[in-house]
């Protein structure tokens, strides 16, 4: 019973203040912390009062999150961590963003190392057993990329003959779904812990394919004009939800309603076209968030 | 180089001009090589245009300042992870190699002023005790520390245990070096001289006084240059950390390579960088060997070749990845 | 731990496939480490160097590093390690003739880095043996190749083969990296994907994966412990 009642309390008040917030956003910058009012007890409030935010995004992701040479990391998904931490009233500068390869997002956000998770993270029923997800902000669908002059690959069932080559990333999402594809692992299937590797792998004939989200492999199209090209359409679907903890349905919320917040005002289409957008990846339609 | 020079006689003139035919044929040979197999794949494949190398060796280039102050970054890290690492296996070590060596001597010990029940009682846990650090040492000996790393990382929060990234690469290289270095110390202790032991206890030290008054200063003296060895295979481990996604030389030089696209010119950079470092390092282990050397000499200990087990340790030492 | 009898045949084919690279690659690096041991030893100057550089650089490069190098550096050269695709061999080590070149390139690197350890643990067993035999060995006329091949080999053998057998068991740990350079299915993969991708529980894995490990150290560690006790008392 509390538990709901602090739910409608914390969306009641999480509305008011986007209301709110929309409009002193134009008078004031954002930069500086302000001591937003959230319901007693919550995620929210505990964050706005320390001032101080740790976000899980991965490092190495064009686009989405690479770490660049000023050492700050830049990508979609670090500008959509900036919206919500910003409608959290902490300034971006107080954002410590913390490395989450694919296999650990879930223990850091059960263990409490970080507060959430934007890193390129597929919504699926096995994850939501041990974490929750808000969102989706983003839907990409898994690809492959071949090199230009590629002919004989169209798609994934081109792997079970079992004499194409294919490499994706270890511990991720793509990877394991390829593996219904290939007739052989051992002879087929390369692992990297980057997809730089696997590119590399690709220029130097090795593999015949690297298989991943479409919008990553779409920014190596982009890095390398002409080269490479992608096999085909997606055949599968990824939408990218934000991991927060399993029972934090207040923050969930909260994230969903800034979601939405930021897909009518238009942060979300320019977090995107500063970003990945520049990759010519279609943006789409803003995903409609899944409150479950 | 004296056992060397044994081998062979000291060439003679035609000797000489043999050798310096052969050597120039060599090194002909080897220049042809790399020329060959090295430079011009290289160059055909565009790896040696300025544009892969400019950000790491031009100081004009636009991106040189930011990629030299990253892989500083980097460079901290690592020193900081290798020098908390060496600290605490050190520590650790030294406890371990103390405790193993006093519950060996009291393994004989009957405790005869004591009541049978708690005699019993005793030996056991003396046994037991000795038992179970044995097998400490054997499991964590024979443990990849890639997998000592990635089971702290992991494990630790299991037991709700959450650390910085930092300490869990430390914790994960003293679990292996502590044990490594703890089995240096017990093999120079047991190496000395058995004289040593009973003069001490013949003067009434107890057996804590005599391990920590005259057995593990000699310990440590002898073996200095194993464990000099040691400290490189710890900073080589360092880069171990990129598993645990731990910002050290390599991770950072990752991230680079993802704005750059420049793998083998950040890996090449890298490699120098280390190679530059634990030299030196290797260096100093000779010539502190040479200094022990001289100094047992003068003081008129008996010479005395490290034990077997010291060369092991030494193998086994710089044998980590 | 139900993941034990469910997923035996992952962590009993990690361990086959551990246990393959290791056999090759010790028996590479033994062979490619007593031919630097040879060069560091011997009277040309140039092969001197060659032997020195050799060690120095490999000794003190993180394995890592050689991995990369071997994995992308070779394929720059135009290199997929086809020498490495051995006729019989290939029967038992099926891995070696794949298209995938990433084993091979996997166990060029262990070699490699091994060989540099192996070269110095024959030298510290050259070292050990007692000048005097060397001299006596020239002074009765014999060559360098045949005071190295009749007398002094013989005998530094014996001063070498603790030392060789920990730099094996160290290879033997160090070969948990070829997980992360493209070589899929080998034992410390396999506690990736099992609690990574697939969800297991981590601990029972830990376990299990330790245990694959330690099966393969632990017995020769044992060995070269008992060898080193005999020795030690035959030099008494």
């Amino acid at each position: 019973m509390r538990f709901t009642r602090a739910a409608v309390v914390a969306t009641a008040a999480a509305l008011t203040l986007g209301l709110t917030a929309c409009g002193g956003d134009k008078t004031e910058s954002g930069d500086t912390g302000t001591s937003k009012s959230f319901a007693a007890g919550s995620t929210m409030e505990k964050l706005n009062k320390a001032q101080s935010i740790k976000v899980g995004t991965k490092f190495d992701q064009p686009g989405f999150g690479l770490k660049g040479l000023s050492g700050k990391p830049e990508g979609f998904d670090v500008e959509v961590a900036k919206i919500i931490v910003k409608e959290l009233g902490i300034p971006a500068d107080k954002i410590e963003f913390v490395e989450t390869p694919s296999k650990v997002r879930e223990d850091v956000i059960v263990n409490g190392n970080v507060d959430f998770v934007v890193a390129t993270y597929t919504i699926n029923d096995k994850r939501k057993e041990r974490i929750a997800f808000a969102g989706p902000y983003y839907e990409a669908g898994q690809n492959i990329l071949v090199k230009a002059d590629e002919a004989t690959i169209t798609g994934p069932d081109a792997f079970k003959a079992g004499d194409k080559k294919v490499c994706s990333v270890t511990g991720s999402t793509p990877g394991e779904n390829i593996k219904t594809y290939v007739k052989d692992v051992a002879t087929q299937l390369v692992l990297f812990d980057t997809y730089d590797k696997c590119v590399a792998a690709l220029d130097g004939g090795q593999v015949n394919a690297v298989t991943t989200d479409n919008v990553i492999l779409l920014g190596y199209i982009a890095k390398n004009e002409g080269k490479y090209k992608l096999a085909g359409d997606n055949f599968t679907k990824e939408p990218y939800g934000i991991g927060v903890k399993l029972d934090d349905k207040d923050f969930r919320t909260f994230i969903n309603d800034t979601l939405e917040k930021a897909y009518a005002d238009g942060s979300w289409k320019k977090a995107w076209d500063d970003t990945a957008g520049k990759f010519g990846a279609e943006l789409g339609t803003a995903p409609a968030v899944n409150r479950y | 180089m004296t056992q060397q020079t044994v081998l062979y006689d000291v060439p003679g003139p035609r000797q000489r001009r043999l050798t310096l035919i052969i050597s120039i044929l060599a090194t002909i040979l080897v220049a042809a090589g790399a020329y060959f197999l090295i430079y011009q794949p290289l160059d055909e494949k565009g790896q040696l245009s300025m544009e892969l190398w400019g950000p790491l060796i031009d100081p004009s280039n636009e991106n040189f300042t930011l990629v030299w102050q990253r892989i500083w970054v980097g460079i901290e890290n690592t020193l900081i992870a290798a020098g908390l690492a060496i600290v605490t296996s050190l520590v650790i070590g030294t406890l371990l190699a103390v405790l193993r060596l006093q519950l060996k001597s009291i393994a004989g010990n009957r405790y005869a002023g004591f009541s049978s029940p708690v005699a019993y009682l005793l030996r056991g846990l003396g046994t037991g005790l000795a038992v179970l650090t044995r097998v400490c040492v054997e499991v964590f000996r024979g443990l990849p520390v890639v997998i000592t790393i990635f089971f702290v990382a992991r494990g630790f929060p299991e037991f709700g245990i959450t650390l910085d990234t930092l300490w869990y690469l430390v914790i994960g290289l003293t679990v292996y070096n502590g044990v490594v270095i703890a089995e240096i110390l017990r093999s120079g202790m047991e190496g000395l001289p058995s004289g040593q032991r009973e003069a001490a206890v013949a003067i009434g030290l107890s057996p804590l006084q005599t391990t920590g008054l005259i057995l593990l200063p000699q310990a440590f003296r002898i073996m200095l240059p194993a464990l000099i060895s040691q400290l490189v295979v710890v900073l080589k481990d360092t880069s171990l950390g990129f598993i645990i996604s731990y910002e050290e030389t390599l991770n950072i030089g990752k991230q680079i390579i993802g704005v750059l696209s420049n793998p083998i010119q950040v890996y090449f950079v890298i490699a120098v960088l280390f190679i530059l470092v634990n030299y030196s390092l290797s260096k100093l282990a000779q010539y502190v060997q040479k200094r022990l050397a001289r100094g047992r000499k003068t003081a008129n200990l008996p010479a005395q070749n490290p034990p077997p087990a010291a060369l092991v340790s030494q193998a086994e030492g710089a044998g980590g990845p | 731990m139900s993941v034990w009898v469910d997923k035996f045949d992952v962590f009993a084919g990690g361990f086959w496939l551990t246990f393959q690279i290791c056999v090759l690659a010790a028996t590479g690096a033994l062979i490619l480490g007593a031919v630097v041991a040879v060069l560091r030893i011997s009277p040309v100057p140039p092969l001197r160097a060659v032997g020195t550089a050799y060690v120095t650089i490999f000794r003190n490069m993180p394995l890592t590093v050689v991995m990369f190098f071997s994995a992308f550096a070779l394929p720059a050269l135009g290199s997929n390690a086809d020498f490495l695709r051995i006729p019989v061999l290939d029967l038992v080590f099926t891995r070696l003739s794949t298209d995938l070149p990433y084993f091979r390139f996997a166990l060029i690197a262990l070699t490699l880095y091994t060989a540099a350890f192996v070269c110095e643990a024959l030298r510290s067993g050259v070292n050990a043996v007692s000048p005097g035999q060397a001299e006596a060995a020239r002074s009765l006329g014999l060559t360098f190749t045949q005071n190295l091949r009749y007398v002094v080999l013989p005998q530094s053998w014996k001063a070498s083969i603790v030392p060789l057998g920990s730099v094996i068991i160290a290879m033997i740990k160090n070969s948990a990296l070829i997980g992360f350079f493209g070589v899929v299915g080998d034992l410390s993969a396999t506690a990736d994907q099992l609690t990574g991708a697939e969800g297991y529980a981590f601990i029972p894995v830990a376990i299990g994966i330790s245990i694959g490990y330690l099966i393969m150290t632990v017995p020769l560690g044992a060995l070269l412990d008992r060898i080193e006790r005999r020795q030690a008392v035959a030099a008494r």
